[in-house]
């Protein structure tokens, strides 16, 4: 059922450390704190002294990543709370940033597609932003009937939060609003939406 | 030419009928007796026997009024049909120019356009409105310029920008989609929005329309024509509101395929606007039913041979898997197999 192959599809370069930039900022989630250390350890810990490192555990908390992280030494190093926060502070930062400055992002699907939103709003290139996708394939999505969008979504169809319609997960993405597109799966028959099928786990 | 502007509607009792003046305008979108995608652009020329759709480069007919009354309670229900980023403004006022100019010029009994420097005076005598402005001043309007004028015109209209060697759609009206989200592509680039699309891109159609377009010139515009059927003559076929006339879809049997059955052509028209040097892109719908299209023989024929042959993932991106069968049969008996002739004008 799922519309899948579609170009709007995001695809992820990975994490790799630009040589070139003057200032590195790190917005990491969960198991994103692991791209960032491989890559010390690849790359060398050089870049890490032009560093600030912005990081929210999220669901793997019991991962202590944010101790890895500390101990990277980078020139600021921030826990934050919760995701909402790091993306307030991702948006004070970025308004402060100077010319050379390269934005990173990892891990879920959601967390970067958020801070690319904020990203946006400065008028950076989403080209530019190098990112990294982990873990969890829950997607952000967004019901294209009532506009409500949906975290985590695990399975297609889902029921939107926000209105209850039974929604199919398409693979069409708009990085304005940071989601995918939901459609309600059975318009042309109500009442025929078929079992929801774990395809993001 | 005097119009006469029909009063109709375009969703609940749906009182939209052709005249059989309009039924023989009607771009019909198959030149030949099969379809698939291919980069069908050809010069936005006037063409056509007299009184065809081709005849004007802004089209007016006898929807105007009711497609203008039918896009504001859509507004109304949904101001984000409506979008313009804010480095669009230019693009704006170049497309409210290209829209005033083109009315104007072919429809002189109907709408006025009088400048004195930047003072401009609009007139549109069917919606009955008189307008005195600055052009290039928001703030000498009701609204955005590219509202105020695509309130105005028939048909959805794109704005798309011009950078980095790609288009992003980065404004637009929207109201009379075959199912795509203005809400949600606004900011994708041409690749990006025609993501859900398929085959053509597998085709290569898409990398050729785009470096077609980048080469697009001012005052040669182009255009192409596109299709698919909906069920009803409604306009606003958009994802927002799938879930109200999705029913419909099941609502066809082999008794009232003639009247809820329509084909919905879209001529397509672009653009190179002057000072922004953004693409306009006309999106103007077309819809006719079933019991008219085939008041044209040849189209009857035709018709009904597209429809048999087309690819299975045509049939289910463009949503027809229900009601073409019962479609297709009904189609049948208005194609005697006499061979057509080539080209989409009526015999």
């Amino acid at each position: 059922m799922l519309v899948a192959g579609i170009k709007s599809r995001p695809v992820y370069g990975g994490l790799s450390v630009d040589p070139n930039a003057r200032r590195h900022l790190f917005a990491l989630e969960g198991e994103g704190a692991l791209a960032l250390t491989e890559e010390a350890a690849r790359s060398g810990a050089d870049f890490l002294k032009n560093a600030d490192i912005l990081y929210v555990a999220s669901g793997s908390r019991a991962a202590d990543h944010d101790k890895a992280l500390t101990a990277l030494g980078a020139d600021t190093f921030w826990l934050s709370p919760t995701v909402p926060v790091l993306l307030n502070r991702l948006n004070v930062m970025l308004g402060q940033a100077k010319m050379g400055t390269r934005l990173y992002v990892a891990v879920t699907e959601g967390f970067i597609g958020q801070a690319m939103q904020v990203a946006l709003n400065h008028g950076i290139d989403h080209a530019s932003i190098r990112c990294e996708h982990r873990g969890s394939a829950a997607r952000r999505v967004q019901c294209v009937h009532c506009k409500g969008v949906t975290d985590n979504v695990t399975t297609s169809p889902y029921v939107c939060t926000h209105c209850g319609l039974s929604l199919l997960v398409r693979d069409h993405y708009s990085r304005r609003i940071g989601a995918f597109q939901g459609v309600n799966i059975d318009a042309e028959e109500p009442g025929t939406a078929p079992q929801p099928e774990e395809l993001f786990p | 030419m005097n119009i006469n502007f029909r009063n109709e509607t375009f969703r609940d009792d749906y009182t939209f009928r052709n005249s059989p003046e309009t039924i023989r305008r009607f771009p019909f979108p198959f030149h030949e007796d099969k379809y698939m995608y291919s980069v069908n652009m050809e010069p936005h020329v006037p063409a056509g026997p007299a009184g065809h759709a081709y005849n004007n480069p802004i089209d007016v007919d006898e929807h105007y009024v009711a497609e203008m009354r039918d896009r504001a309670l859509v507004l109304k229900e949904d101001p984000l049909r409506y979008q313009a980023l804010p480095h669009m403004m230019a693009a704006q006022w170049d497309t409210l120019e290209l829209l005033m100019e083109s009315q104007a010029a072919a429809y002189p009994e109907h709408f006025s356009l009088t400048k004195d420097g930047d003072r401009w005076h609009w007139v549109n005598r069917p919606l009955g409105i008189d307008q005195t402005f600055t052009f290039g001043d928001a703030s000498t309007l009701p609204m955005e310029p590219l509202e105020f004028i695509t309130r105005q015109a028939q048909g959805d209209f794109c704005i798309v920008d011009q950078r980095d060697g790609n288009l992003w759609m980065d404004a637009g009206m929207v109201t009379t989609q075959a199912d795509w989200s203005l809400d949600f592509d606004v900011g994708m680039n041409f690749f990006e929005w025609h993501g859900p699309v398929p085959l053509a891109h597998e085709i290569g159609v898409f990398e050729r329309a785009l470096k077609f377009l980048l080469n697009l010139q001012q005052g040669k515009p182009v255009r192409r024509l596109n299709w698919t059927m909906t069920i009803n003559p409604r306009l606003d076929t958009s994802p927002e509101n799938y879930h109200k006339w999705g029913p419909d879809r099941a609502t066809v049997t082999p008794e009232n395929v003639g009247d809820k059955v329509h084909l919905r052509c879209e001529l397509q028209s672009l653009w190179r606007l002057p000072r922004s040097n953004a693409i306009l892109f006309v999106i103007r719908c077309y819809l006719i039913k079933m019991e008219e299209l085939v008041t044209i023989p040849k189209w009857g024929r035709r018709f009904h041979r597209v429809l048999r042959d087309l690819p299975p993932e045509l049939i289910d991106y463009k949503g027809l898997t229900r009601y073409r069968p019962a479609t297709v049969e009904w189609l049948s008996k208005f194609d005697d197999g006499k061979p057509t002739t080539p080209g989409i004008y009526p015999d």
